[in-house]
C-alpha cells in the first residue's frame, strides 16, 4: 500500500490514468501463503503475498511458470483456498469459505476468461453466456435478455445461435468474455486470454477489455507472460518465486482501439469462413 | 443467506431436464443402447405380469362359471400312509351311491348331489364311430355344473332309477357321429348295446389346459355301473351347497357324515376327500402367482443389468466431460448442481427407457392373445411399479457417477485434456 501511494505521488501521469484514485478495494490479499503437499515434499507456491486491487483497476499479473502467478490466480478466483493469510473480496472474507460458498462467490462476483476459451461445445453462444446465470438462479426471460445484451457488448450480435465450432478463436474468446461479464461481477479474471490467439485478434480482445474497463469501470485482472500484452493494463504486478517482485503503474499504457484503427483492414475471411 | 439461490431445485427445473436431454442427444446411439437394457427389462416385467395375471383371471373366470358353491367328494384320501396320494384312484372303493344318497338326505346345507363314474368307450352310430369319455351322472348334473342342454333334454330321475340306455352327447360327438344331422332320437351303440340319444349339450369349448370339453357323453351313473363297467365304484361326486356361503359348512357336515358312515375312529384319517372350488381356485392362483413372480424376477434381473449399463455409461460420460464439469464449477455451479445434473441425466435415461419399455410391454401383452392365444391382463400395478423402479434404477446407479462428478476439483478439471 505504502509503495503504491509513493508511486502515485512520484508520477503524476499515473494518477491521471486512474479514473478513481481512492476507489474502494475489490481485492485485499494479506500475507497469503499456499503450500502444496506432493507426496512427502512440501511445495511453497506462495510465500507471503500481499496485494490490494481497487475498483476499476486493470492489473496485469506477470511471471514465469512456477512463479506463483497461477496459484494466485486460483486463489483470486476462489477456485482454491490459501493455506495461510486473508483474502477479502469485495468486502467479504473468502479465505475460510467452504467449497459451496466459494461456488456462490464465483457465481456472483467473478467472471472467468481462460486461455482455452472453455466454452461448452455443441452449445450455442447464447446458451454458453446464459450458463452462469443458470447457477445464479436468474429467471429464464432475464437470462435471455442479459445474455443478448452481453453478446452485443462484445460485438457478437447476430451470432447468438452459433456453436463454438462455428466461431473463430477470437469470436470464441469474445463469447467467453460475454459469459464472464453477464453476472455483473466485481472482477473479471482473464488467464492468458490471448495465449491461443494471433496478434490482431489479441488486440481485438484487449480492445474489448479496455473498453469494458473504461466504460463500465469493471475491475480486470489479466494473467499473462507476454510483456507486450501486459502493457495494455494500467498496472503490472510481477511474481517470482512465490512472492511479488515488482508492482508498478504502466507509464505508457497501450491503447488497443487506436492500434486497431492503424492496423490494415483484414480480408473479410475470419468471421465469415464457415458461411 | 444466498445459499438457497444456488440450490438446484430453485434453478429452472425444466432447464435442467433440457440440459440433460441435450447431453443425451450428443450421443444418441449410446443413449439408445444404454436404454435398451432398461427397455427390455421393463417390457419383460410388464409382459410377464400381464401373462400371469391373464392366466389367473382366466382360471378365476372358469371357476366362477363352474360355481363357487360346488364341492368335490372323491374316494380315497391324499397322503394316506403316504401311498395313495390321488383321489378316486382305482382300487379305492370307499365312496358308494348310498353315501351320496345319505349326503343328499341328511346334510341340510347340500342342495344337489351327483356321482360321477367315468369310463372310456367306443360310440358307434351307423358306420361312424368315435372313442370318447362316458360319464355316468345323475339327472341333477346340468344344474350342479351349470351346463345347459343345447337340444333335446337331459335324462330324468326315472332313467337313473331304471338304468336306462340313454345318452346325452357333447357337441364334438354330435359333429363326428352325425355330421350336421340332428342326433336327438338317433341310436348309438356302446359295447354293442343300443343307446338312444335324448339330448345334446350346449357347446362349452376348450378349458384352461386346452382340452375339448365337448368331447364327452353323459348317461345315468346306474347305467355305467350296471350295463357298461359292472363296477359299483363311485370315483367322484359333485355336490352343490345351497349357497356359496354354505360351502364350508357343507364341507364340514359331509366330512362328519362320511366319517360316521365309514365308522372311522377319531385317530383314523379320512378315506375320502372333500374339496371346494375356493380351495381349488386358491391352489390354481397360487401356482399362477408363483409363476408370475418367477417370471417377473427373471425380468427384474435384466432391469438390474440395464441399471449397471447406465452406471457404466454415466461413468464414461463423467470422465469424458471432466472439462465441462470444471467450466461449470468455475462459473459458479455448486457440487450439488453438478451432482443433480448427472443424476437427472441418468434418471432421464432410465425413465425414458422405462416409458418405452412400458409401451413395448403393453404392445406385447396386447399381441400375445392374438398370436399365441394366451389370455393377458395388463396390470396397472406392474406399469406403475416398473416406472417407479426404473426411476429408482436411474437414481441408484446414477448416484455414484454423479457423486464422482461433484467431487471433482475445478482447477484439476479445467486442466483435464
Amino acid at each position: 500500500m505504502q509503495a503504491v501511494q509513493e508511486i502515485r505521488r512520484a508520477t503524476p501521469a499515473v494518477v491521471d490514468a486512474m479514473q478513481i484514485p481512492d476507489a474502494r478495494p475489490v481485492i485485499e490479499l494479506e500475507h497469503i501463503h499456499k503450500t502444496y503437499t506432493m507426496g512427502d515434499v512440501q511445495v511453497h507456491a506462495l510465500r507471503g503475498v500481499s496485494l490490494t486491487i481497487r475498483e476499476g483497476e486493470f492489473v496485469a499479473i506477470m511471471g514465469a511458470s512456477g512463479s506463483g502467478k497461477s496459484t494466485t490466480m486460483n486463489i483470486l478466483g476462489c477456485l482454491d483456498r490459501p493455506t495461510k493469510g486473508s483474502y477479502i473480496l469485495d468486502g467479504q472474507d473468502v479465505s475460510e469459505m467452504s467449497k459451496d460458498e466459494r461456488a456462490d462467490i464465483r457465481s456472483r462476483k467473478i467472471g472467468f476468461v481462460f486461455q482455452g476459451f472453455n466454452l461448452l461445445s455443441r452449445t450455442s453462444a447464447l446458451e454458453n453466456v446464459e450458463l452462469p446465470m443458470l447457477y445464479a438462479g436468474v429467471s429464464s426471460a432475464e437470462r435471455h435478455a442479459r445474455a443478448m445484451e452481453s453478446l452485443s457488448a462484445v460485438g457478437l450480435a447476430g451470432r447468438e445461435q452459433s456453436h463454438p465450432n462455428q466461431l473463430s478463436g477470437g469470436q470464441q474468446q469474445r463469447v467467453a468474455v460475454a459469459r464472464a461479464l453477464v453476472n455483473n461481477p466485481a472482477l473479471i479474471l482473464a488467464d492468458e486470454p490471448t495465449g491461443n490467439l494471433d496478434s490482431r485478434t489479441s488486440v481485438e480482445v484487449m480492445e474489448i477489455f479496455q473498453r469494458l474497463n473504461r466504460e463500465r469501470g469493471i475491475t480486470l485482472i489479466l494473467v499473462t507472460h507476454e510483456a507486450d500484452i501486459a502493457q495494455y493494463a494500467q498496472r503490472i504486478v510481477v511474481f517470482k518465486d512465490g512472492k511479488i517482485r515488482k508492482d508498478y503503474q504502466v507509464e505508457h499504457q497501450r491503447n488497443a482501439a487506436e492500434e486497431l484503427r492503424s492496423l490494415p483492414p483484414i480480408e473479410e475471411d475470419e468471421d465469415e469462413e464457415e458461411e | 443467506m444466498n445459499r438457497w439461490i444456488n440450490e438446484p431445485i430453485f434453478m429452472d427445473f425444466l432447464n435442467i431436464i433440457r440440459v440433460a436431454f441435450r447431453a443425451l442427444q450428443r450421443n444418441k446411439m449410446r443413449a439408445a443402447l444404454t436404454m435398451l437394457g432398461i427397455i427390455i427389462g421393463v417390457s419383460a416385467v410388464v409382459a410377464m405380469v400381464s401373462i400371469g395375471q391373464g392366466a389367473q383371471a382366466a382360471v378365476q373366470a372358469q371357476i366362477d362359471s363352474i360355481g363357487t358353491n360346488l364341492l368335490f367328494v372323491s374316494a380315497g384320501a391324499q397322503n394316506v400312509g403316504g401311498v395313495r396320494s390321488g383321489t378316486g384312484d382305482s382300487g379305492t372303493n370307499t365312496l358308494t351311491v348310498e353315501d351320496l344318497d345319505a349326503i343328499k338326505r341328511e346334510v341340510p346345507s347340500v342342495a344337489m348331489v351327483t356321482p360321477s363314474v367315468t369310463t372310456r368307450g367306443q360310440l358307434v352310430a351307423g358306420n361312424a364311430n368315435w372313442n370318447t369319455q362316458i360319464q355316468g351322472v345323475s339327472e341333477q348334473f346340468p344344474d350342479i355344473r351349470k351346463w345347459v342342454v343345447g337340444s333335446g333334454e337331459f335324462f330324468s330321475d326315472s332313467d337313473v332309477r331304471t338304468a336306462a340306455r340313454v345318452l346325452v352327447i357333447g357337441q364334438t360327438i354330435a359333429d363326428n357321429l352325425f355330421a350336421g344331422g340332428d342326433p336327438v332320437g338317433q341310436e348309438i351303440r356302446v359295447q354293442n348295446l343300443p343307446f338312444r340319444v335324448v339330448g345334446v349339450m350346449a357347446r362349452k369349448g376348450q378349458d384352461q389346459q386346452g382340452r375339448d370339453q365337448d368331447d364327452i357323453a353323459f348317461t345315468p351313473y346306474s347305467t355305467v355301473q350296471n350295463k357298461i363297467t359292472g363296477s359299483q365304484r363311485v370315483q367322484v361326486a359333485f355336490v352343490s351347497a345351497v349357497s356359496s356361503d354354505a360351502t364350508y359348512t357343507a364341507q364340514d357336515q359331509i366330512t362328519e357324515l362320511l366319517r360316521q358312515r365309514h365308522k372311522l375312529g377319531t385317530n383314523e384319517p379320512n378315506d375320502f376327500t372333500v374339496r371346494n372350488m375356493s380351495d381349488i381356485a386358491e391352489a390354481a392362483n397360487e401356482t399362477n402367482s408363483t409363476m408370475t413372480l418367477l417370471l417377473a424376477c427373471i425380468a427384474g434381473v435384466s432391469l438390474l443389468v440395464g441399471g449397471i449399463g447406465i452406471m457404466n455409461i454415466m461413468l464414461v460420460s463423467v470422465t469424458e466431460r471432466t472439462r465441462e464439469i470444471g467450466i461449470r464449477m468455475a462459473i459458479g455451479a455448486r457440487s450439488s448442481a453438478v451432482r443433480s445434473q448427472f443424476l437427472i441425466e441418468s434418471v432421464v435415461l432410465s425413465l425414458m427407457g422405462g416409458v418405452i419399455g412400458i409401451l413395448l410391454g403393453v404392445a406385447v401383452s396386447l399381441a400375445i392373445p392374438k398370436m399365441l392365444g394366451w389370455p393377458t391382463l395388463i396390470s396397472t400395478m406392474a406399469i406403475i411399479g416398473s416406472a417407479v423402479f426404473s426411476a429408482m434404477v436411474g437414481i441408484f446407479f446414477g448416484y455414484y457417477p454423479a457423486r464422482k462428478a461433484a467431487a471433482l476439483d475445478p482447477i484439476e478439471a479445467l486442466r483435464y485434456e
